[in-house]
């Protein structure tokens, strides 16, 4: 037996020997974090949510343009197999397209033909709650790595190359109303997560996972406990439910190692009397130290929320000259229809205005703190107020053209009647408070609108009919793209806004578009209906 | 494989849901080439699913029609729509559900139900069948993104099945005579990681074995090591094409339709042509890539790569 066993240890060294010969380097890495950081120098690609960092979501492919987009026309569609509201904003690596389809699913397609190369179908338990639908905005791509958030608060890690799962990690028990919808953010050795569920009494945070291991590394809650500061801006034990979810994708900037990211609405969300106080960080901007998850800074654009308007918007960075200073800037066109401008390295306010229709606020004052308008307060006899709680902007994306200057944002203009209603907190049930009647007789109204980015004075508009949800982008080609929930997809004359080329995909677009080349040709993306469809000029 | 569509006319979309929404967990799902990635058991429930012909291949054999003996009893199609509550009230005939079990699932699952190119179902605890409901489920639409099939069988038929398929789990584990650990640094030592995936490591060639030892027995996976091309999985298709510049690319095919195909090259890396661009497409059913560990391993050392492959069993766990 001894010498069987020596035997078969010394082929086993000499086959081990030849093997390490022989084995190509496996598990190479796609997307490290340097294409991330550097984004900007290769446009033909979109490594991340808002295309790069600092989430301009501006492109400077300029082959389709302001003279020949007329002639843009669709190259393939994949048609998604859910009927959920189809949200993602696809990333496009290496020839090919990473998107994710409602439920909690990913797939992987050929970017020349568009057809799939793997799919991660994910079963999910009963009972999972979500707001507004089972729906997901997207992957990160991090080295050969794709993950994806899910309904029932998972993060999970699947390999690039084929859709195994390399890891899956509870963010938080879906049971209580938690949920991930979001597209989670990769930094140099971190995926960052926000979580949904303001309307299930959840007590929000902002999570950093291990993308080797998926070992949470941080959680930032942004509703602090006892003995953390801010804790009493929460009447009594309200803290516990307080929402204040992260669900929508921020930005970075890496020079500052700053991360930014909105947070949502307080909860319940249109009961102001059993959360006294400001309930801290509820509609808020906060600026995190990546490395720890420690604050840096805030700023509360909604102290002690009673409409329901999450700022769970995305941050747009840029740098300007304002009064004779360079400054570093962080601009947020705000769901409650106020247009904010903060420097991203204080947090200190410079500028707020409206850029829609609203009666909440009678004003902001010098600190950019709301003057709150009484008589929109929801009510037994029911209160009007503008927005609506689906918000002037919501989760959406606008785009900023350093081309023209300007900040691009749909806008949505509707209210809402708000009837006072009870809300008792029951364990991933809604807690939410009041019941939204239509304003009768109104005709809600949609905008693509072109903002000053210094000031929030508007330049242009389009009418879009409808409200719109869908998320936009700006190129180098002179152009702005947007979609209507009317179904079309259109470019727009990012200068002057004149409407240069419009296609019925045939469904309402929820969707951000993307850029990106295919073996040297420009392709737009977008997700409309059920389908993803991607155009580009005629060969 | 007859009947893998045909199980699922009649599957309504709650009781699909019910399906995907039961457990938790998730899978990159194998493609179906050239009918998309569609789920199997949906294809005829929706008509914006592709449900382009599978035999579009040159050299792949064309699909047959439904067998005699799935005829006679895709007549009883309409049962299905019987709730699974009355299903349950039904007379349960053990005979009945091993004889059936034989024919209709023997093929795969091993005549004894202890696996083969199926999974194990010899077992107290089976990992998809969590309970009564979830077993006959599975018995009827199979498994989407599997090689599992549904099957047109009349309610009792499938009730007499899933109590057959419950006894199966009192029989005595199938012995492993090797030693998981040595199979480990086995496989370790050996180039299978070139190819296969353990945990998400390794080349993406080959079938990931995460779960290996749940989806096939002792007997199957020793045939693999031992002549591979015996036991080439359901779908599995190694290809030789020329481009029009002469160039030739072996690969496994990762998706195909009418005007293109998508391939992965031995290395791993992915290819993707349209038709017309490639002046040859050869199918090469029934090859692999890899090659036969017969000579290369002692009978001891393959009972111990045997037994390693057979305690993965997914999740992570051993």
């Amino acid at each position: 037996m001894r010498n069987t066993a020596a035997t078969r240890l010394l082929r086993l060294v000499l086959v081990a020997g030849l093997a390490t010969l022989s084995v190509p380097a496996l598990g190479v890495a796609q997307v490290p974090y340097e294409r991330i950081l550097d984004a900007a120098s290769e446009p033909g690609n979109w490594l991340t949510y808002s295309g790069t960092y600092g989430a301009q979501r501006y492109s400077t492919l300029d082959q389709i343009d302001r003279d020949n987009v007329g002639r843009l026309q669709p190259a393939w569609i994949y048609q998604a197999r859910s009927l959920q509201k189809f949200e993602v904003s696809p990333l496009v690596v290496d020839g090919v397209m990473y998107i994710t389809e409602a439920p909690s699913d990913a797939t992987a397609l050929d970017l020349r033909t568009g057809r799939p190369i793997w799919s991660y179908r994910r079963s999910l338990p009963q009972g999972i709650v979500t707001c507004c639908g089972q729906v997901n905005r997207g992957v990160a791509l991090l080295d050969d790595q794709v993950f994806i958030g899910t309904v029932d608060a998972h993060l999970v890690a699947l390999d690039a190359r084929t859709g195994r799962v390399r890891w899956d990690v509870e963010v938080a028990d879906y049971t209580l109303g938690y949920s991930v919808t979001v597209a989670p953010l990769a930094l140099k050795d971190k995926i960052i997560v926000g979580i949904s569920g303001g309307e299930y009494g959840i007590r929000g945070f902002l999570d950093a996972y291990d993308p080797t291991t998926g070992e949470r590394l941080w959680r930032f809650w942004t509703v602090p406990g006892p003995g953390e500061p801010g804790h009493d801006t929460w009447s009594g034990d309200s803290w516990e439910r307080g929402g204040a979810p992260t669900w929508v994708t921020g930005a970075y900037d890496p020079e500052l190692d700053l991360l930014y990211w909105g947070t949502g609405n307080p909860g319940p969300d249109f009961i102001g009397d059993v959360r006294e106080g400001d309930n801290l960080y509820s509609e808020s901007l906060i600026a995190l130290d990546p490395e720890t998850g420690a604050l840096r800074w805030h700023f509360q654009f909604l102290p002690h929320d009673i409409h329901d308007y999450d700022s769970t918007q995305v941050p747009v960075l840029l740098d300007a000259e304002l009064d004779g200073d360079p400054r570093k800037l962080v601009v947020f066109p705000n769901r409650n229809g106020f247009y904010y401008v903060l420097d991203r390295v204080t947090g200190e306010f410079l500028v707020g205005r409206p850029f829609a229709k609203q009666t909440w606020a009678l004003g902001l004052d010098d600190d950019g703190r709301p003057i709150e308008n009484p008589e929109t307060i929801p009510s037994i006899d029911g209160a009007v107020v503008y927005p609506d709680d689906d918000g002037a902007a919501n989760w959406f994306s606008p785009t900023y053209s350093p081309q023209t200057n300007l900040i691009y944002q749909n806008v949505r203009e509707k209210g809402g009647v708000y009837y006072l209603a009870d809300a008792t907190y029951e364990p991933g049930k809604i807690y939410m408070g009041a019941s939204r009647r239509v304003v009768a007789g109104e005709d809600p109204k949609g905008f693509l609108r072109a903002l000053n980015p210094l000031t929030g004075d508007l330049v242009w508009e389009i009418a879009v009919h409808a409200p719109p949800w869908a998320g936009l982008m700006s190129t180098a080609g002179g152009l702005v793209f947007s979609g209507t929930m009317e179904g079309y997809f259109f470019a727009a004359d990012a200068r002057t806004g004149d409407v240069l080329w419009r296609f019925q995909t045939g469904g309402a677009v929820y969707a951000n578009p993307i850029t990106y080349l295919s073996e040297g040709r420009q392709f737009v993306a977008i997700a409309a209906g059920n389908s993803l469809v991607t155009f580009a000029l005629p060969e | 494989m007859p009947g893998q569509r045909s199980g699922s006319v009649i599957a309504t979309p709650s009781a699909m849901r019910a399906i995907r929404h039961r457990g938790r967990g998730g899978q990159a799902v194998a493609l179906r080439p050239s009918a998309g990635i569609i789920e199997p058991s949906r294809a005829f429930m929706s008509p914006r699913l592709d449900t382009a012909p599978l035999d579009v291949v040159p050299g792949r054999r064309p699909r047959a029609g439904l067998r005699p003996q799935w005829r006679v009893i895709a007549v009883c199609a309409l049962c299905f729509a019987l709730s699974a509550s009355v299903i349950s009230a039904q007379t349960i005939d053990l005979e009945q559900g091993k004889r059936l079990f034989e024919s209709q699932c023997g093929s795969c699952h091993g005549p004894l139900g202890n696996g083969g190119k199926g999974a194990n179902l010899a077992q107290p605890r089976l990992r998809r069948a969590t309970d009564d409901q979830a077993l006959s489920n599975i018995i009827r639409r199979g498994i989407s993104g599997t090689e599992m099939p549904g099957s047109p069988l009349t309610p009792s038929q499938v009730s007499s099945i899933a109590a057959y398929v419950k006894t199966l789990g009192r029989v005595a584990p199938e012995g492993i005579p090797g030693d998981r650990g040595r199979g480990e640094t086995l496989y370790a030592g050996l180039d299978c990681a070139r190819c296969h995936t353990v945990g998400g490591r390794g080349g993406i060639v080959g079938p990931g074995l995460d779960d290996i030892g749940v989806r096939r027995s002792a007997a199957h996976l020793r045939e693999a090591l031992l002549s591979p091309e015996a036991s080439v999985p359901g779908g599995f298709l190694q290809l030789r094409v020329v481009t029009r510049g002469g160039g030739v690319l072996t690969g496994i095919r990762v998706n195909e339709d009418a005007f293109s195909i998508q391939l992965r090259d031995l290395s791993g890396r992915l290819h993707s042509f349209w038709k017309d661009e490639l002046d040859l497409i050869e199918p090469q059913w029934r090859r692999s890539p890899m090659t036969s560990y017969e000579s290369r391993l002692t009978a001891e050392q393959t009972d111990d790569l045997v037994a390693y492959l057979v305690a993965l069993k997914g999740d992570g766990s051993e």
